[in-house]
C-alpha cells in the first residue's frame, strides 16, 4: 500500500482524458485577519470519466469545501478547476449545473417542500436548461416518475402527488438523489447523503445509489464517514487531511485494502 | 342590495392587488413594501394619461408597465445590491411619492368630464354599481387565467421553486435572482394596474391613496386562507378574490356601526390582525385539547 499524493493512474484510465482536474487549488477564509486559514491547501485531483471515488477525512478536513469549489459555491483563491481541459473557475453555480448535480446531507436542502414529489422531479429534469413559457406537461411524465421512484424501494412511487415537506426523511433524501441523477449529470457529488438517516434507510439508499451509478455509468465523488461504505463502493478511495489529499488508491489496490489498514492510517494522522 | 353589489364590485377590483401581492408574499415568501408606492403610481399614470386624452385601456396598460419598472428597481436593489427586501421596498415606495406628484403635477387629479374604462354605453345601461362588478369580473378572470397558465409553465415552476427553496433552485440551475426580479415586476405591474382601475372607478387619483394598501391586499390573501383552508395553487388564487370580497363585506358591516371613512385604515389593520391571530388563539386556548379532555373526563366519570 503506498500512500501518496501523486496520481497513480492505472492502465485503463491512462489513455482517457480527464473529466475534471483540480490543480493546486487553495481556498482562504478570513483573509487579511489573524484568523486567516487555508481550508484547501494546494489540492490536486484528477477525475476520469466513470470514476466512482469515495472521499474520507476527519471533521473539518475540507471535504465539503472541496465540493463547494467544484460546484462553484466557493471560489478557488489559487489554482484552477478544469472540465474537459477547459477552465471553469469563473463559471457560476448555476452555469455549472449543466454538468453537475449534488446531494447534501440535510434532506431539507435538496427539495422544494411545498411542491409535490412529481413537481420536484420535473423541475430537476430540466437541470441546467432554459425554462420558458411552455406548459410543464406534468401528467405526461407521471408513469416515468412512478417507475423511477419505485427503484428506491421506499413507497415513494405512491406519494408522487404529496407535498415533499410531508415525506419521511428517508423518502425525501431518496427524492433528492433521484433529482440529482435523473438528468444523468456528467459529475455527481454526494456529501454524506445517507448520514442523516437511520441505519436501515441509510443502507437502502446506499444500495440504490450504487445500483444507479453502475447502471448509468455515472462519474461520482461520494463523501462518507463510514469506512465500510468507502471500502465497499467505488473504484477509488481518497482521504483528505488539512486541505490536502493524503491518500489515494484505486482499482485492485483499493479492493485489497482492509478496514484495519485504513483505520491504522487514520490513527497515524 | 345596492350596498352589497357595491361591495362585490369593490372586492373584485381590489382583488387584483391581492393576486399581485400573492406572488411576492406567498410564493417568493417576503413582504414587498413597494406596493404602497406602485398602487398610487399606477393610479397617477393612468389618470394623467387619460387626462391628456389617451385611450383608458392603453393608459391602464401603461400603468402596468410603470409598475413593472418600480418592481424592477426594488428587485435590483434587493438581489444585486443586497439591500434587505423591506428596506429596498421602502426606498422605492418613498421615491414613488415624489414621482407621483411629478406625474400628476398636483396632489389630486380628477377625471371629471374625461373618459374611463367605466364609461361606455354598455356599462351605463347596467343597474347602479354593476359597472364595477362587470369590469372587475372581466379583469379578475383574465388575470387569474393568465396567472394559472404562467405558474404551470416551466418558467412558472422555476419561479415557485425559487420561493420554496432557493438553495435547491440554484443547485438545479435556476437563476434565482432573475426569478425574484421577475416576480417583483409582475407583482408590482398588477398592483399598479389595480391602482389604475380603482382610480378610474373613483374618478380621481390622489397621492395619498397608497397608504395602507399592503394591509388591504394582505387581508384578501389571509381571509381567503382562513375561510377556505387547504387548497391547490389554482384554488388559492380564486380564494384571494373571494377573500377580497369577504373583506369588503366585513368592512360594510363595520361601517354600519357608525365608524367614519377616516377610520378605514384602523379597521383594516384590526381585521387583518384578527385574521392573523386566529390560528394563535386556537392554540393559545388549547381548544382542541380542551374539548378532547372534557370528552375523556365524561367517559371516565
Ligand atoms: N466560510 C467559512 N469561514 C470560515 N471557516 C470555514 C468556512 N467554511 C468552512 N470553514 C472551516 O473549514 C474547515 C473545513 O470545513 P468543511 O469543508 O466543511 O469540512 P468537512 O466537510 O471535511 O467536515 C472547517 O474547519 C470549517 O470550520
Ligand atoms: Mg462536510
Amino acid at each position: 500500500m503506498n500512500a501518496t499524493t501523486n496520481e497513480t493512474v492505472n492502465a485503463d484510465t491512462a489513455t482517457e482524458t480527464p473529466l475534471l482536474e483540480l490543480k493546486d487549488v487553495s481556498t482562504v477564509v478570513n483573509a487579511h485577519t489573524a484568523n486567516e486559514t487555508k481550508i484547501l491547501n494546494g489540492l490536486n485531483l484528477t477525475v476520469y470519466p466513470g470514476d466512482f471515488i469515495t472521499v474520507l477525512g476527519s471533521n473539518g478536513a475540507g471535504k465539503s469545501t472541496l465540493f463547494n469549489v467544484i460546484g462553484g459555491n466557493l471560489n478557488a483563491d489559487e489554482g484552477d478547476v478544469l472540465l474537459h481541459g477547459k477552465s471553469i473557475k469563473r463559471e457560476s453555480e448555476e452555469q455549472r449545473t449543466r454538468f453537475l448535480a449534488r446531494v447534501f446531507q440535510d434532506p431539507k436542502l435538496g427539495t422544494a417542500p411545498r411542491m409535490t414529489v412529481a413537481e420536484n422531479l420535473l423541475l430537476a429534469s430540466k437541470r441546467g436548461q432554459r425554462r420558458g413559457l411552455i406548459p410543464r406537461g406534468l401528467r405526461r411524465h407521471l408513469d416515468e416518475y412512478k417507475t423511477m421512484a419505485s427503484t428506491m424501494n421506499n413507497n415513494l412511487e405512491n406519494r408522487l402527488n404529496t407535498a415533499t415537506g410531508s415525506l419521511s426523511g428517508g423518502q425525501r433524501q431518496a427524492l433528492s438523489f433521484l433529482m440529482a441523477v435523473e438528468s444523468k449529470p456528467e459529475l455527481l457529488l454526494l456529501d454524506e447523503h445517507t448520514a442523516a438517516l437511520d441505519p436501515k434507510t441509510s443502507q437502502q439508499l446506499m444500495t440504490a445509489t450504487n445500483d444507479r451509478i453502475a447502471a448509468d455509468h455515472l462519474t461520482c465523488l461520494m463523501i462518507t464517514h463510514r469506512l465500510e461504505d468507502a471500502l465497499k463502493y467505488g473504484n477509488r478511495l481518497i482521504v483528505l487531511n488539512a486541505g490536502k489529499i493524503t491518500f489515494d488508491v484505486r482499482g485492485e489496490e483499493k479492493k485489497q485494502l482492509t478496514r484495519e489498514q485504513l483505520f491504522n492510517f487514520f490513527e497515524d494522522l | 342590495m345596492s350596498l352589497i353589489t357595491s361591495a362585490i364590485g369593490q372586492g373584485l377590483l381590489w382583488a387584483v392587488l391581492g393576486l399581485g401581492l400573492f406572488l411576492t408574499f406567498r410564493i417568493l415568501d417576503f413582504p414587498d413594501m413597494t406596493v404602497e408606492g406602485t398602487f398610487p403610481l399606477g393610479a397617477a399614470t393612468a389618470v394623467a394619461l387619460i387626462y391628456r386624452g389617451m385611450n383608458p385601456l392603453l393608459a391602464t396598460l401603461c400603468a402596468f408597465l410603470v409598475g413593472m419598472v418600480a418592481g424592477l428597481i426594488t428587485g435590483l436593489l434587493y438581489t444585486k445590491g443586497r439591500i434587505p427586501i423591506l428596506l429596498a421596498g421602502i426606498l422605492v415606495m418613498t421615491a414613488a411619492y415624489s414621482v407621483n406628484l411629478r406625474i400628476m403635477g398636483r396632489a389630486n387629479l380628477s377625471l371629471l368630464g374625461k373618459s374611463s374604462l367605466f364609461k361606455n354605453d354598455f356599462l351605463a345601461s347596467l343597474p347602479q354599481y354593476f359597472d364595477s362588478v362587470f369590469v372587475g369580473l372581466v379583469v379578475i378572470i383574465v388575470v387569474t387565467l393568465l396567472l394559472v397558465f404562467f405558474l404551470n409553465t416551466n418558467l412558472g415552476q422555476a419561479f415557485i421553486a425559487t420561493g420554496d427553496n432557493p438553495t435547491m433552485a440554484r443547485s438545479i440551475g435556476i437563476k434565482t435572482d432573475r426569478m425574484t426580479i421577475m416576480g417583483l415586476m409582475i407583482s408590482n405591474g398588477m398592483i399598479a394596474m389595480g391602482g389604475a382601475l380603482v382610480a378610474q372607478n373613483n374618478g380621481y387619483a390622489d397621492v395619498n391613496m397608497g397608504i395602507g394598501i399592503i394591509v388591504i391586499a394582505l387581508a384578501s390573501i389571509i381571509i381567503g386562507e382562513v375561510a377556505f383552508g387547504d387548497l391547490s395553487l389554482t384554488q388559492r388564487l380564486v380564494a384571494v378574490t373571494l377573500g377580497s370580497i369577504l373583506y369588503r363585506f366585513v368592512l360594510l358591516i363595520v361601517l354600519q356601526l357608525n365608524f367614519s371613512a377616516n377610520d378605514l385604515n384602523l379597521l383594516s389593520a384590526i381585521i387583518l390582525a384578527i385574521c392573523l391571530l386566529l390560528p394563535r388563539f386556537r392554540k393559545f386556548f388549547h381548544f382542541d385539547r380542551l374539548i378532547e379532555r372534557s370528552v375523556r373526563d365524561e367517559r371516565n366519570n
